[in-house]
């Protein structure tokens, strides 16, 4: 069996680091490599997503995207991050600054902290409570604050158009968001993340879990894509109607958080839709097929689990340019009127299911 | 085979705090990068507000749709309930028909919420 627990090198700097140095130290220091590597991860992976997206609305749009900086334009977002390093910070007069000034800590905040709770692989997971999907949810709704403050404190009308109606949406959006995450909780019977991912050490959830964990799933997609602001549902930032949305008076690397945790967190979004319906990382599997599992089982858990997560992006992505922007009623109607109602349905649907044991 | 075990820290709320501080370092980090090679120029035209070109009339912090309001009480309100559904989920096979008859009162009592909100119109956009 081939299995690489990413424990096994941690744990070799742990005792080498133990031989030098008294116990409180060695989780200082453990502490800042973990932060380190977070923060290059994070970094990283929004850079990539930038370029992801980038890449993909070309090819919808026969286009060919970024090709000038470095191979196929694969540094044209570092350059991007950089160009908006050296931007101006513009200090505006009518402003609430600390309000201002605090917004996008928030914002990063929330989205870091619910990074750290996703599984890439077998022990590779920085948070992991008991608790660990409610915690995720929790911290991810930390977000919608930083907008509205954002929003608010720029003093300017269509920055707090562009908060309040992100705020409706996300707020609204979080409802169907927590209601599959529940569907899905009460089929696994745990919170913690760690627990979910090895329930579906056989089957996916999404094949095991059946018609209500397809409905769960289709849900979720559709929350998640509004959750981050994307696709039909970026009516916060409507350029035709609202400049910028809530970031408008924000310029350059103040205005690039907000960018970096908006990739991100269609990456957050895929990565919790994956480790809820597609097993996280663990490679997929179908009973009795003994050959095909073994030969899944040598692609490293980490592939697994990045391969799955942006496949879902990518559903995500298209989204955007197949389906014409909504307005604010549609939207609300959407949800409270069709999502909901259809979600609570899809709860009492998988309890029957869990009751009657009808699921794979 | 060892399940969770990053550096043997075992400490959730540690890693955590980690965790928020490194959003709050990669901020602190970038504006201060950002402070030391950025350049700055002064203009009195650049502290106005992004808007039309002509100056703001009236003031922005001031009153807006009531409809928002409606919507964040309504989220409010399935939200909470949405966090009792939580620790039943999580025992629901332990719990047996006594829970699920018990959570069905409760869950009826969401749906009827649900449905007078609705009847009432408060789910329309005006």
């Amino acid at each position: 069996m081939y299995e690489i627990t990413f424990a096994t090198i941690t744990n070799w700097i742990d005792t080498f680091l133990g031989q030098y140095m008294p116990e409180w130290l060695v989780t200082t220091v453990e502490c800042l490599l973990i932060g380190v590597g977070l923060l290059l991860v994070y970094a990283l992976l929004a850079l990539f997503y930038i370029y992801f997206e980038r890449k993909v609305c070309a090819a919808f749009q026969c286009r060919l995207g970024p090709n000038r900086v470095g191979p196929w334009g694969l540094l044209q977002s570092f350059a991007d991050m950089f160009k908006m390093l050296i931007k101006e910070l513009i200090t505006l007069k009518h402003i609430d600054r600390f309000l201002f000034a605090l917004a996008p800590y928030l914002v990063i905040i929330a989205s870091m902290l619910s990074f750290a709770c996703l599984p890439w692989a077998n022990g590779l997971q920085i948070i992991d409570f008991n608790i660990g999907i409610f915690f995720l949810i929790a911290v991810s709704s930390i977000g919608v604050l930083g907008i509205l403050l954002a929003g608010w404190s720029s003093n300017n009308k269509f920055t707090l158009i562009g908060a309040l109606r992100s705020g409706a949406q996300m707020v609204s959006y979080e409802l169907s968001i927590g209601l599959s995450v529940l569907t899905m909780v009460a089929f696994a019977g745990t919170m913690s993340i760690t627990g979910i991912v090895e329930e579906q050490k056989d089957l996916w959830f999404i094949f095991s879990g059946h018609v209500p964990a397809i409905i769960a799933f289709i849900i979720y997609i559709i929350a998640g894509t509004a959750e981050t602001n994307r696709g039909p549902f970026d009516l916060p930032e409507a350029e035709s109607e609202l400049t910028a949305g809530y970031h408008t008076e924000y310029s350059g690397i103040h205005f690039g958080f907000f960018y970096l945790a908006e990739y991100l967190n269609l990456f957050i979004v895929s990565g919790v839709a994956t480790l809820l319906f597609f097993g996280g990382w663990m490679p997929l599997h179908i009973p009795g097929w003994e050959g095909f599992n073994a030969v899944m089982d040598y692609i490293p858990s980490v592939v697994w689990f990045i391969g799955k997560a942006i496949a879902l992006s990518f559903i995500i992505i298209w989204f955007k340019w197949t389906f014409p922007r909504l307005r604010i009623d549609q939207l609300l109607k959407l949800e409270w009127k069709y999502l909901l109602p259809i979600n609570l349905f899809n709860l009492v649907l998988m309890v029957i299911i869990i009751v009657f044991n009808l699921h794979f | 085979m060892v399940l969770l075990d990053i550096f043997g820290i075992q400490n959730s709320a540690l890693l955590a705090v980690v965790a928020a501080l490194t959003g709050f370092g990669l901020v602190a980090l970038a504006l201060w990068l950002a402070g030391l090679i950025s350049p700055r120029s002064f203009n009195p035209q650049k502290g106005e507000a992004y808007e039309c070109g002509i100056p703001t009339r009236g003031e922005s912090m001031s009153q807006f749709k009531v409809g928002y309001y409606l919507y964040a009480i309504l989220f409010l309100m399935f939200d909470v309930e949405t966090v009792f559904l939580f620790p039943w989920a999580v025992r629901m096979r332990e719990l047996g028909a006594d829970g699920i008859i018990s959570i069905a009162v409760f869950f009826g009592i969401l749906v009827l919420g649900l449905v007078y909100a609705w009847r009432k119109g408060a789910l329309e956009w005006k």
